[in-house]
């Protein structure tokens, strides 16, 4: 047989342990398959179980307690061709169950070897998520308080597609671990087993009495023909290739020439769902037509949907530094919440300042020009305004103006929707009333 | 001429894939989520992995196994997915694992404000980990820095075998602003430095370097552990041993340390206060001293971007000549600790600020004013 065990650095377990034999039983099954080193990783985390990597002269990655699996999928997602075996005992278990609800999910092909042997072995002891209640174990009584899981049952309840179960000593366990690793997609094969060194002492068990605890569970030898989909590599790849083209940048030329252009700081304010982001979006392509500067920082609610949504755009001919709004030359205040959200802004403002209230809106008292306008007189729907808004701000050239406005639209949509939106803002643009 | 429009997420995003990133691993949190979005957008189609994990500690550990099977790997979070990716940035730093931690930081602590920056994580990023190992942080200043420090953090993760922070701020990450994308230089790119010869050791290296590497996977059997090694990769408890590598992982990071200082700088002959800062912050103090210069008052500044390893040979050359020297920080005072710590003959004057609002230049101007 050839053997993967390291030469210089045999497996030494406490005599009569469990481990000793699974070790033996991987090894068989990776001559069974035919491996080569090269072809096998093995992962591990801490505890007894994590002493199987040095054991193997395979590639391996021995990493955090309950971490393994993570390891694990980042290898396999890089190197598909790598047979990634994990083993962990009762404690990675416990720690990392997140992991193994995620890997039974996703599906990817690792083999996971559960090393189950009812307690903590290398701190003494403890109680883990698989002691019984009634075993004497390193916590007091704590375990009699808790109820132990079944691996198993809840990994085929989170879609695991390979599950066995059996005990470390069974005389087919090779065979059982290489029909695990062959299986595509994730598999895990729980072992049961004696901690020699720590649970056996107070708690009668033998590889006779572990074969009556695997009988009296469920049983699980294999695939599980319920959960079966494909690999979860395999399917990423698929889906992924469907993705080619590379998004990029936006990029925008100098169009226009304004060659006395001053620094503008326009200050959006509405509510979610009045495209306020897109306004704002329009307002810097526009002073990037000019060949400006432009920065903008939004303001909304995670709770989209709800809430103010604010966007405070700088334009500037010079380098942009401090990125926030200082003394806003344009108001546009088309929600109450907006408005809310800055109120402390409008005691603020120069006279100078351009404000443009919708005819709901109220607005603190100001010192600024304000202009007032009923945008349900012109048919204009509120998720509208804000568009309407930049119309009436490049008529009155105010930050932007129409050449501007129009190279911006031509900038961000498709022909359709430019022309959507120039009829928009033409019904007030093209009014008597501004 | 032609302007590129995005914000700070996006141009990380993109240094990343510049600098040859071919795989992501990350979990969804504000104000990060944008990078793990353009990511997504943009590693497919290159023939890149980008996935999200069951969690940050999942993400992180996907991260650590695609690098050890050689990919160049980005992950990005804020504070709250830190503390999370806190034992596996030890393990990649005491193991060697090259990887690039984007971190959007808001104003903590704990959950804190999601959509309110502040720099919160600047001492957290340094010593978040155990052992205390060095660690590199970088600070962008704006979008432009996001794309450009990525490439470089991506050369250092590379160079040195190491996690490689960048620590931007919800207040730079989540603005979009208009830059010059085409006419940047970027740094050229850094490769791993592979092993070539016989009777490989996964741990073995120049006193002062990283090791030499080869991924898991490969035809030579590769051994990587979280547990303290010797040169071959597995357990030592050899106190001469231990004591080398615990050098050399320090050694590494320091002896490189003037070489890794990235800032920008205007010192002015004629002024005798030097501003000392970071991040977005540095903008408003860019902004304050240009208008106290319009005013009669030179100011000088210099802006970090290199934060760790503190660059102080930089740092006391260019505090010498001042009399005064006040650091500005969007914290309640954490960088200014090493300030203090390299420039001990010197009155350092702070001013910070947490309260989920940028410091405004009028503030830095009053600040500067107030002698």
């Amino acid at each position: 047989m050839n053997s993967f065990l390291n030469k210089s650095r045999p497996p030494v377990y406490c005599p009569g342990c469990t481990h000793d034999k699974i070790s033996k039983g991987l090894d068989k099954a990776f001559d069974h398959l035919n491996f080569a080193p090269e072809d096998i990783v093995i992962v591990t985390d801490i505890g007894c179980s994590g002493l199987f990597d040095t054991f193997f002269n395979v590639h391996a990655l021995h990493g955090i307690h309950g971490r393994a699996l993570t390891y694990a999928s980042g290898l396999k997602l890089a190197n598909p061709k790598l047979n990634v075996i994990v083993t962990m005992g009762d404690g990675g278990l416990g720690i990392g169950g997140a992991h193994v609800l995620a890997s039974c999910r996703r599906n990817l092909d690792i083999t996971l070897i559960v090393l189950n042997n009812f307690n903590f072995g290398m701190t003494g002891g403890q109680y883990s998520t698989t002691t019984p209640m009634d075993a004497v174990v390193g916590s007091e009584f704590l375990n009699q308080a808790e109820m132990p899981l079944d691996i198993c049952a809840i990994a085929q309840s989170a879609g695991a597609t390979y599950i066995d179960r059996c005990s470390g000593h069974d005389d087919l366990l090779q065979k059982k671990i290489a029909a695990a690793i062959t299986h595509k997609g994730f598999s895990m094969i729980e072992t049961l087993g004696m901690c020699t060194g720590r649970y056996t002492k107070r708690n009668p068990l033998t590889p006779k009495s572990i074969d009556k605890i695997v009988a009296d569970m469920p049983e699980y030898s294999g695939v599980v023909e319920k959960n079966n989909r494909p690999e979860y590599g395999e399917r990423y790849t698929a889906l992924a290739k469907e993705r080619t083209i590379f998004p990029k940048a936006v990029t925008i030329e100098k169009q226009i020439d304004i060659p006395d252009y001053e620094r503008q700081e326009v200050v959006i304010l509405g509510s979610a769902g009045m495209r306020i982001v897109t306004a704002g979006d329009l307002v810097c392509n526009a002073g990037i037509c000019a060949g400006m500067n432009v920065s903008m920082k939004n303001d909304y609610n995670i709770t989209v949907l709800r809430g103010q949504s604010v966007s405070e755009i700088l334009i500037s001919p010079q380098k942009i530094g401090y990125p926030g709004i200082e003394s806003p030359t344009v108001v546009l205040a088309l929600s109450d919440e907006g408005v809310a959200r800055r109120k402390n802004i409008f005691a603020t403002l120069k006279q100078a300042t351009f404000v443009l209230k919708e005819k709901s809106v109220d607005i603190p008292k100001t010192g600024a020009n304000v202009v007032e306008i009923d945008f349900r007189q012109f048919k204009i729907k509120k998720h509208d305004w804000a568009l309407a808004a930049l119309g009436i701000i490049a008529k009155k050239e105010k930050a932007i103006n129409k050449p501007m406005l129009e190279s911006a639209l031509k900038t961000r949509f498709n022909e359709k929707v430019v022309q959507l939106s120039m009829q928009t803002i033409g019904k007030i643009y093209d009014s008597e009333i501004i | 001429m032609a302007l590129s429009f995005m914000e700070g997420n996006e141009a990380l995003a993109r240094g990343a894939i510049a600098a040859g990133c071919d795989f992501f691993a990350g979990y969804p949190i504000t104000p990060a989520t944008t990078i793990f979005n353009n990511m997504l957008q943009m590693l497919p189609p290159k023939g890149g992995i980008c996935v999200q994990g069951e969690d940050e500690i999942a993400s992180m550990g996907y991260c650590i196994g695609a690098a050890m099977a050689g990919k160049k790997t980005l992950t990005a979070t804020s504070g709250p997915g830190i503390s999370l990716y806190s034992e596996q940035i030890s393990f990649a730093i005491g193991s060697e694992i090259p990887l690039v931690i984007a971190d959007v930081q808001r104003l903590g602590p704990s959950t804190g404000s999601a959509t309110r920056g502040a720099d919160s994580d600047i001492q957290f990023l340094r010593w978040g980990s155990t052992s205390g190992v060095p660690v590199i942080v970088l600070a962008p200043k704006d979008a432009l820095d996001c794309y450009v420090l990525t490439v470089h953090a991506f050369n250092y993760a590379e160079e040195f075998r190491c996690p490689v922070f960048i620590a931007s701020n919800k207040e730079i990450g989540m603005t979009k602003e208009s830059f010059d994308m085409d006419s940047v230089t970027l740094p050229p790119i850094v490769e791993r430095k592979m092993f070539k010869g016989n009777n490989f050791l996964p741990f073995e290296a120049e006193p002062d370097a990283a090791p030499p590497f080869l991924p898991i996977g490969d035809k030579t059997l590769v051994r990587q552990t979280s547990s303290t090694h010797g040169p071959d990769g597995y357990i030592t408890i050899d106190p001469e041993v231990i004591g080398a590598t615990q050098k050399r992982l320090r050694d590494k990071i320091h002896s490189a340390r003037e070489r890794i200082t990235l800032y920008e700088e205007n010192i002015k002959e004629n002024s005798d206060t030097l501003v000392i800062s970071y991040g977005v912050t540095s903008r408003a103090v860019e902004d304050a001293a240009a208008i106290l210069e319009t005013k009669g008052k030179a100011i000088s500044f210099l802006s970090l971007k290199t934060l760790w390893p503190t660059p102080e040979a930089l740092i006391k050359k260019k505090a010498a000549q001042f009399k005064r020297v006040i650091v500005i920080e969007m914290n309640l005072g954490q960088y200014v600790n090493e300030i203090r710590r390299i420039l001990p003959e010197k009155k350092v004057e702070f001013y910070g600020q947490m309260n989920g609002i940028l410091i405004a230049p009028k503030t830095i101007m009053e600040v500067i004013e107030n002698e």
